[in-house]
């Protein structure tokens, strides 16, 4: 375990360097980020060019990239065009979105199992195809049209909370966008837990356990629960950096300045620095939440071991 | 009233995030007389002249005043700090700066807090994306050398202190309106603070103006408060005015509706339909100094031949502009008659209908005029936008379809979207577009010379389709070189007419700044730039 | 059902002896049932009666099973019907999706024009029944090329473990990386041919990585089932093991996924195209629709209800069909 566990931490490093360069080329292959700096109009070519020298933008491809990464294991994450450190953008934005995923991802796990469980027992009952219903409007509606529509309905004309969330982002805050946000993925882990559940209900072990004489209720979290979640436990633990880096739409409609606002002006703007180590960051976070899925597999199922 | 108080809860936790004001006890609610107002994350540090885009500029037009200030009414350039600025050969300018200015730390305003932020933007080492405002005045090629090669000196020598408020200004050419340029806010004033401890100041600038800055977080927040000891007759008439970072100008407007916000400037257009409803009263529309325009790459030899202005004309007669107006804008865009804005009034050079016919919608002859001019190159154009900002597909859609309809095939027209506004930019600035595309002009300044120059002189720095015509380039250097301000402008409309018959670009529409504000506040207006009057705001 | 009524009676035995929760025990069930079961295999079931004639394999079994299902024929018959509008959409809009006046904008329904007009003043019927080609086209190949690369990659990931483990999750980890908005400007804005198949690509290329996960995570779990290691026991083969064992039992996840994502591609085109660099006019599809109407919600809800509706019922076909299908392929229902 102990062993496998650092063999995993060791791995990050080739996928980190790798997915690190992968994205600095991606983002030197979008072309010139100075040619959007001067407005409608034509930058004059001396600024141009000393604007190109001060980013570095001048030099080849490789001797910025190994450049950067020198800069990045000094822990120097390099500066945003708005004169902005990296750093500092990271400082502000991974606290509000790392509250804006956990409130996401409690949610998935709440609500989406506990709606799978309901309809995977109640295979073709009328709460089944309700919850079929929903989630094909999840589905069908964009985040974007859900994620409005949920604002002018409870904050402007319920009042129920206020339309945008503020500078300081609490969690209380962050409920309702954090089940937009969460919306696609709760209708991905309310079938999963479904589809798994109802497989499993009939395993040998499920009849044994009644046959037992156990509690339904027992029967259902122990034994069935738990062996039905490895597919489920996967899919969350991808859609953690998911859920990280793609919160673009949610972040916009209430006004979040968190880390899908940040990389995707990052990206718009091609500033290498800031799309580059946002990115990262997400790589890290990705990684381990893979590791933790893999850790958690053995404990739903103890017949996996990891050597 | 729950969305009342709801909303006072707001701005008490955003000010107490950024301990900007105390939230007063009882009723609650922060400085009453403080205004909240939407905000855009400013592309570039906020140096004067550095900040070349809106939002920036609603932040400098609070805390700098210049030598002129444009009148928020008429646009009209009146002097400001500057007491008189004389010349007789419309190329040597004296200035005297009038008395009793401070800056908010303190610290006089004096001739060389002018000479000194101008040779800051000028030079080369800093950076400063507008450093071509200066290149009028004398030694901007010794600071500012064109090819990227080491300046040769570090101040302009066309401008020098010649006593504690006196300055001179000596420009490289004959130029008779420039003393109007300078309400341009890359001519602000600099303090002393801003050379000494520079990244100091950009945490925190510091300015002439009627507001000072209480607090900022970047890309969040920046409160901005009433400065009291103000010299200028323009004091502000509020407390002062937090700005709000929005990354969507909808959801601003959302918290407006639900009353979280006190002032949107810049309505969706999409809730365009419904703001008389939502907003009883309190929406604004007013003209801007802003012109859309189709460009065309004339290095193209499918639009530089004989018979591609035919094309051209016969485009833009295709375009239904009213039509369009009305349903996709709701009338905050008024279709363009001529190449400049009705910001400029008559006797500044806005010559309605200079166009004629060729910007009106006349189907039958646009079809004729394109096929009389060779038709479209290879059958089809496709207009090129970025699609990143300001929502361009809408009307590039209409237009395309407005082009369709007129010459009756389905593909006529497609519009062409690019990813990005660089990658958009960079297209233009290689010289890569093979069809019409999509510009824009919001003007500097209030002249009609700052519609037409920068847009159409030869290899200007915002002549995008590389048009060039020796007429035009003579007028409009006939036309600076005259002292008096009628001519010029006469002489300026006579180059507008050559832009006309070669329909180098095809006009579109005027763009209106629009704004909405909540029950709170009354005086509200915009400036002929787009941007709400904070100062003659009144709260409550 | 003619192979009902052995049935409780095989999984009665079976629950007895798995009871104990003893592995030697479990064995014993499981080479019992391999054969029958999940594999079918050239023995067939050992009690197979009367009706059964031949040997079926598990996927006869399914086909068996499915053309009886009602869910499985309706939701065929609905994806029928939108695979014929697909080719041949003037069958039921003769108008032109082109064809858009302005100064109708956002009008309601009218004679003629029954689901109203968009915001550009185009017939919405006409946009949504021709939308329907490109959608379902994006849909269907994108969710075809994502379930196969990323079963492919993360069966085999989770089969062998080990050092392929390791490359092919590590690959796994540094595709996920690519955030779509970057991966789509790069990718996508070099392309300039205006058809479905870069769209597609791309979505298939970083698609991947989720049901590769997924599919991982089943073959980690029926890897460790009992009638598995009896097989292996038995000297299966690593094909014959993950075809014939592991596959239709770990499958069942990746359904699911594959079904709904089905839906989230023909809404990712429309991001792409909304991003400048996905389909471009003159190409009509649900996603640009629906992106198109989203900011008029307040005034114009039929151009977006139309286009959503069409989407909603294509993915509740997908859905019912990848049910119906997972059903069909597992034994312990039948």
């Amino acid at each position: 375990m102990g062993r496998y566990v650092i063999r995993r931490l060791l791995q990050m490093i080739p996928v980190f360097i790798g997915a690190t360069l992968l994205i600095f080329l991606m983002v030197n292959v979008m072309g010139d980020p100075v040619a959007g700096l001067c407005g409608e109009r034509q930058c004059d070519p001396a600024t141009a060019a000393q604007l190109k020298r001060e980013f570095g933008l001048d030099k080849p491809v490789w001797r910025q990239y190994l450049t950067y990464m020198g800069n990045v294991f000094t822990g120097d994450f390099g500066t945003a065009f708005n004169g902005q450190k990296v750093t500092e953008l990271m400082g502000t934005a991974f606290p509000v979105t790392i509250r804006l995923t956990v409130v996401a991802i409690v949610l998935e796990i709440v609500l989406g199992i506990a709606l799978g469980v309901l309809t995977g027992l109640r295979r073709g009952r009328p709460v089944d195809t309700g919850v079929l219903l929903l989630t094909l409007v999840v589905i069908s509606v964009p985040t974007f049209v859900t994620g409005l529509l949920l604002q002018l309905l409870l904050g402007v004309e319920w009042g129920w909370i206020k339309p945008s969330v503020s500078a300081y982002a609490t969690v209380d805050e962050l409920i309702v966008p954090g089940l937009v946000l969460a919306s696609v993925s709760l209708a991905y882990v309310t079938r999963l837990t479904r589809t798994s559940l109802a497989e499993n209900r009939r395993a040998d072990y499920v009849r044994t356990a009644i046959a037992k004489g156990l509690p339904r209720r027992r029967v259902v979290v122990r034994h069935l629960l738990r062996n039905s979640l490895i597919p489920v436990v996967t899919f969350i633990g991808t859609d953690v950096g998911a859920l990280m880096g793609g919160a673009i739409v949610t972040e916009r409609i209430f006004n979040i300045h968190g880390v899908g606002y940040q990389l995707y002006q990052g990206i718009l703007r091609q500033n290498t620095q800031t799309v580059v180590g946002f990115v990262t960051v997400l790589v890290l976070v990705f990684l381990a939440a893979n590791l933790l899925v893999d850790l958690l597999y053995a404990v739903l199922d103890p017949r996996i071991r990891y050597a | 009233m729950r969305t009342a108080t709801h909303a006072t809860w707001a701005a008490c936790a955003v000010a107490a995030a950024l301990a900007a004001t105390a939230c007063g006890g009882g009723g609650g609610g922060g400085d009453k007389a403080v205004l909240t107002s939407s905000w855009g994350d400013p592309q570039n540090p906020l140096e004067p002249a550095d900040t070349n885009e809106v939002q920036g500029g609603k932040v400098l037009d609070m805390i700098f005043r210049g030598l002129k200030r444009y009148d928020p009414e008429t646009g009209e350039a009146k002097n400001m700090l500057a007491e008189r600025i004389e010349t007789r050969d419309s190329r040597n300018f004296t200035v005297t700066v009038r008395d009793g200015w401070t800056f908010s730390n303190g610290e006089k305003v004096t001739a060389r807090s002018f000479v000194d932020a101008w040779n800051y933007g000028a030079s080369l080492r800093n950076n400063q994306k507008n450093a071509y405002f200066f290149a009028y005045i004398d030694g901007y090629d010794k600071v500012h050398p064109e090819d990227g090669s080491k300046q040769s000196a570090d101040t302009l020598s066309g401008l020098k202190v010649t006593g504690e408020r006196t300055f001179t200004i000596r420009l490289g050419q004959t130029f008779s309106t420039f003393p109007d340029t300078l309400g341009y806010p890359a001519f602000a004033p600099l303090p002393r603070a801003f050379f000494d401890d520079h990244d100091a100041w950009l945490r925190k600038p510091v300015g002439n103006g009627p507001y000072t800055i209480r607090s900022y977080a970047k890309g969040a927040l920046m409160g901005l408060r009433k400065r009291d000891d103000y010299p200028g007759a323009d004091k502000a008439r509020n407390g002062g005015v937090d700005l709000i970072v929005y990354t969507d100008n909808n959801t601003a407007y959302t918290d407006l509706m639900s009353g979280n916000l006190d002032l949107v400037d810049d309505i969706p257009a999409a809730q365009l339909k419904n703001v008389r409803t939502d907003l009883p009263g309190r929406y604004l529309n007013e003209p801007a100094g802003i012109l859309q325009t189709l460009a065309f790459p004339h290095y193209d030899k499918d639009w530089s031949g004989s018979g591609s202005e035919k094309v051209r004309t016969g485009l833009s007669m295709a375009i239904d502009r009213e039509q369009i107006t009305k349903t996709i804008f709701r009338k905050t865009r008024t279709p363009a008659t001529d190449w400049t804005s009705p910001v400029l009034g008559a006797d500044g050079g806005y010559r309605a209908g200079l166009c004629g016919d060729a910007c009106e919608y006349h189907p039958k002859e646009a079809k004729k005029l394109i096929e009389e001019g060779g038709g479209l190159p290879g059958g089809q154009v496709k207009i090129t936008y970025n699609a990143d900002t300001g929502s361009h597909k809408e009307w590039v859609d209409a237009v395309c379809n407005s082009v369709n309809n007129a010459l009756d095939d389905d593909r006529a027209c497609v519009g062409n979207p690019v990813g990005t506004f660089a990658d958009f930019r960079s297209r233009i600035g290689d010289r890569k577009m093979s069809g019409p595309f999509r510009a824009g002009w919001q003007m500097d300044y209030p002249l009609i010379q700052n519609f037409l120059q920068p847009l159409y002189y030869t290899n200007a720095s915002s002549n995008d389709g590389k048009w060039s015509s020796e007429e035009f380039d003579a007028l409009v250097d006939r036309a600076n070189g005259e002292t008096d301000t009628a001519t010029a402008v006469g002489l300026f409309q006579q180059a507008e007419a050559v832009v006309r018959d070669d329909m180098a670009a095809i006009p579109l529409w005027y763009q209106n700044g629009s704004a909405g504000y909540s029950d709170r506040l009354s005086n509200v207006r915009l400036n002929p730039f787009s941007v709400p009057v904070y100062d003659q705001i009144t709260v409550g | 059902m003619p192979e009902q009524p052995y049935e409780p009676e095989r999984a009665v035995a079976g629950t007895g002896m798995g009871g104990q929760m003893d592995l030697a025990a479990s064995e014993a069930t499981t080479v019992e049932e391999a054969p029958g079961g999940p594999s079918g295999g050239p023995s067939g079931g050992p009690e197979g009666t009367g009706p059964r004639e031949k040997a079926r394999s598990l996927w006869s079994d399914a086909w068996h099973d499915l053309r009886r299902n009602p869910v499985f024929l309706g939701s065929a018959l609905v994806i029928l019907f939108l695979v014929v509008i697909a080719v041949r959409p003037s069958l039921i809009a003769s108008g032109n999706p082109l064809q858009c006046d302005l100064a109708r904008a956002q009008d309601g329904s009218r004679s003629g024009h029954p689901f109203g007009f968009d915001g550009q003043g185009c017939d919405v019927y006409t946009r949504t029944v021709h939308g329907a080609r490109t959608s379902v086209t994006v849909g269907v190949l994108a969710t075809l090329g994502v379930a196969l690369l990323g079963s492919v990659l993360g069966g085999l990931a989770g089969f062998f473990g080990g050092v392929w483990d390791a490359v092919l999750s590590r690959i796994t980890d540094i595709f996920f990386a690519i955030p779509v908005v970057l991966g789509g400007l790069v990718l996508l804005s070099v392309v300039t041919s205006n058809t479905v198949w870069p769209v597609i690509g791309f979505m298939v290329l970083l698609g991947w990585p989720q049901i590769s996960r997924i599919a991982r995570g089943s073959v980690i779990t029926a890897k460790q089932h009992d009638y598995v290691q009896a097989a292996r026991a038995l000297g299966a083969s690593d094909a014959r093991l993950l075809l014939r064992h592991i596959a239709p039992n770990a499958v069942a996840p990746v359904i699911v996924v594959a079904t709904i994502a089905l839906g989230t591609y023909i809404s990712l085109e429309a991001t792409l195209s909304y991003l400048g660099v996905g389909l471009k006019p003159p190409t009509v599809s649900w996603g640009i629709d629906i992106s198109a109407a989203s900011p008029y919600i307040r005034n114009a809800p039929h151009a977006l209800l139309w286009p959503s509706g069409a989407l909603a019922i294509t993915v509740l076909a997908f859905i019912m069909l990848g049910d119906a299908v997972r059903d069909a392929l597992d034994p312990k229902l039948r």
